[in-house]
C-alpha cells in the first residue's frame, strides 16, 4: 500500500512533464488507499468510529479535492492562465497535503498482534537514543509538541537528509513535512487535526498521544529510515 | 484605569487614528467590570477573567446543536481558555486590562504573543454563545437587513458568502460577518480618504485564534469552525454544520445590537480623527503663511517679515 502512494506520486510527476510536451496526456487521479488493517483493529488506541470516518471521509475528502484542483490546475497551464496557476495553490497545497499526510500516517500505525508499539530496533533505534537520548524522551517531546500545537497540524519525527540527524518538527494544517525544510524525510507523523481524536477523547488531546504509541508501526518508520540515510 | 495607563507608557505601538490610546470597546456585554474582579484574599490581589456561561442553559440549542456539545466545548475548552489566560496574565503587565485590550496588545500585529491564543479565544467564544440563541435563524430587519442587502446585493447572496468563507477555512478558525468602519483591508494602514462608502459590511474568515479586532473592524457575527465545535454532532459534516447554524442559531438581535454599536463608536471615532486633524492644523509651522495669532514656535512676534514668508 506504501508502494502504491510512492507509484502515484512518482506517475504524477511524469504526468505532468508530459502534459507540457503532449498537451492530450490524461492527468494522473488519485483514490483513497486501503488500510493494511481494519478499523476496530486499533482499539483501544484509536476507536473503530474514528478510524472509518478518517480514512473513509476526511482522506476521502482530500483526495476528492485534490484532484479536482490537479483538473483545473491542467486546464489552467494549458491556458496560459497564470492568475489561476497561482490562485489553486493553496487549494493544492491542502488538499494534497492532506492526501500525503495521511498515506504515510496509516502506515505510521499497526494493531499490536502485528507489531504496533514495539520500540524501534537497528539503526533507528540507535539514531534515537543518540539523537535524543531515550525512546521515552523522544516521545515527551513529540508529546509536548503534539500537545502545544495551536489549532491543527501534525507533528512529526523527521529524518534532516542534510545536516543527517533526526529531528523533531510540527507543520500547520496540512502541510507536509517538507515544506518546514527541504531536506526533511517524514518518519513518522502523528495528526493532531481535532477529527483525529475528538470522539474519543474530546478535548484531551493529551491522553490520545499519550495513547497512540501502543499502536505506532516503529518497522515502517524503521524501513523509511534505513532506506534515507543509506 | 490606573492599570490602562500604565500599560499606555511602557508600550511600543500606537495605532495610527487614536494616538497612544488603546481603543475601548463598550460591547455589550463585555464591559470589563463585569469580567474583571479583583479577590482581596489574604492582601494579594489578582486579577481574574471569568468564564461567563452562554445566555442560555446548555440543553438550550437541541436538537441542532446538542448539550453535550455544549458540555465539552463550553465547559471544557472555553473554560481552559480562560483558566490558561489567567495563569498568563497574572504578575504581567497585561494584568488588569480588558480582555480586548490584551487581545490588541498580544497580537503584536501578527507577531503573536503567548497570551494571544487564551485571550482572543476567550473572547471569541462569548463572542459566539452569544451569536447564537435557542429558536435562532430566520431573516434579520430593518437597517441590518438594508446594509446586507446593499453590501451583498441580497440576504440569500450574503448567506452563500457566509456559508462558503465558514466551509473554506482551512484548519481550525472561525468566519464573521463584521462592520468595517473606513479601515482599509490590510494590516496597520490608515485609511487617508475615508468616505461614507467606505463603511461596510464585510465577511471575512480568520485562521485559529484571530479575530477582526486586531484588524480594527467590529465584529458583528461568527461562526466556529474549529472541528470541536460540530465534530460530536455532525462529524466531517462540515457544510450541514454551517447550514444548520444560519437556519436555526443565529441570533440576529445580537447582531443587530453590535451594528448599532458599531455605527455608534465610528461616529464618536471619526469626530475623534476630525478633532485631532483640526488640532494638527492649527499647529504653527515655519512654512505657514497665515499663521498671524501663533502661540508656540516662533521666535517673533512680528509675522509680517517677509524673509520668512516664502
Amino acid at each position: 500500500m506504501a508502494l502504491r502512494s510512492l507509484a502515484t506520486r512518482k506517475t504524477l510527476a511524469l504526468g505532468l512533464n508530459s502534459t507540457r510536451l503532449t498537451q492530450s496526456r490524461a492527468l494522473q487521479t488519485f483514490s483513497l488507499p486501503d488500510l493494511p488493517y481494519d478499523y476496530g483493529a486499533l482499539e483501544p488506541a484509536i476507536s473503530g468510529e474514528i478510524m472509518q470516518l478518517h480514512h473513509q471521509k476526511h482522506h476521502q475528502t482530500y483526495i476528492t479535492n485534490y484532484n479536482k484542483a490537479l483538473e483545473q490546475l491542467q486546464e489552467a497551464i494549458q491556458k496560459g492562465d497564470s492568475s489561476t496557476v497561482v490562485k489553486l495553490q493553496t487549494a493544492i497545497k491542502f488538499n494534497g497535503g492532506g492526501h500525503i499526510n495521511h498515506s504515510i500516517f496509516w502506515n505510521n500505525l499497526a494493531p499490536i498482534r502485528e507489531g504496533g508499539g514495539e520500540p524501534p530496533k537497528g539503526s533507528l533505534g540507535w539514531a534515537i537514543d543518540t539523537n535524543f537520548g531515550s525512546l521515552e524522551s523522544l516521545v515527551q517531546k513529540i508529546n509536548a509538541e503534539g500537545a502545544a500545537l495551536q489549532g491543527s497540524g501534525w507533528v512529526w519525527l523527521g529524518l534532516d537528509k542534510e545536516l543527517k540527524k533526526l529531528v523533531v518538527e510540527t507543520t500547520a494544517n496540512q502541510d507536509p513535512l517538507v515544506t518546514k525544510r527541504p531536506h526533511l524525510v517524514p518518519l513518522l507523523g502523528i495528526d493532531v487535526w481535532e477529527h483525529a481524536y475528538y470522539l474519543q477523547y474530546k478535548n484531551v488531546r493529551p491522553d490520545y498521544l499519550k495513547n497512540i504509541w501502543k499502536v505506532i508501526n516503529w518497522k515502517y518508520a524503521s524501513g523509511v529510515y534505513e532506506k534515507e540515510s543509506a | 484605569m490606573a492599570a490602562a495607563t500604565s500599560m499606555v507608557t511602557s508600550s511600543s505601538f500606537t495605532f495610527p487614528s487614536q494616538g497612544l490610546r488603546l481603543p475601548t470597546r463598550s460591547h455589550p456585554c463585555m464591559k470589563p467590570q463585569r469580567r474583571f474582579l479583583r479577590k482581596y484574599a489574604s492582601n494579594v490581589i489578582t486579577a481574574t477573567y471569568e468564564l461567563k456561561p452562554p445566555p442560555y442553559s446548555l440543553n438550550a440549542l437541541e436538537p441542532h446543536m446538542s448539550r453535550e456539545t455544549l458540555e465539552y466545548h463550553w465547559g471544557k475548552h472555553h473554560r481552559t481558555y480562560v483558566e490558561n489566560l489567567n495563569k498568563q496574565v497574572v504578575g504581567t503587565d497585561l494584568e488588569g486590562l480588558s480582555l480586548e485590550d490584551i487581545i490588541t496588545v498580544t497580537y503584536n500585529k501578527g507577531d503573536i504573543l503567548p497570551a494571544f491564543n487564551s485571550a482572543a479565544q476567550a473572547w471569541n467564544h462569548d463572542f459566539f454563545w452569544e451569536s447564537m440563541k435557542p429558536g435562532g435563524g430566520g431573516k434579520p430587519s430593518g437597517d441590518l437587513l438594508d446594509l446586507i442587502e446593499r453590501d451583498f446585493g441580497s440576504f440569500e447572496r450574503f448567506t452563500e458568502e457566509f456559508k462558503s468563507a465558514a466551509a473554506t477555512q482551512f484548519g481550525s478558525g472561525w468566519a464573521w460577518l463584521a462592520y468595517k468602519a473606513n479601515r482599509l483591508g490590510v494590516e496597520n494602514a490608515v485609511n487617508p480618504w475615508p468616505s461614507e462608502n467606505d463603511k461596510k459590511l464585510v465577511i471575512v474568515k480568520s485562521p485559529n485564534a484571530v479575530n477582526p479586532l486586531v484588524w480594527d473592524y467590529f465584529p458583528l457575527l461568527t461562526i466556529d469552525v474549529w472541528e470541536h465545535a460540530f465534530y460530536l454532532d455532525f462529524q466531517n459534516r462540515r457544510a450541514d454544520y454551517i447550514s444548520m447554524f444560519m437556519e436555526k442559531l443565529v441570533s440576529w438581535e445580537a447582531v443587530n445590537a453590535r451594528l448599532e454599536n458599531a455605527k455608534a463608536q465610528a461616529a464618536e471615532r471619526e469626530m475623534e480623527e476630525e478633532r485631532m486633524k483640526n488640532e494638527e492644523e492649527w499647529k504653527p509651522t515655519d512654512d505657514d503663511d497665515d499663521d498671524d495669532d501663533d502661540e508656540g514656535l516662533e521666535m517673533y512676534v512680528d509675522s509680517d517679515d517677509d524673509s520668512e514668508a516664502e
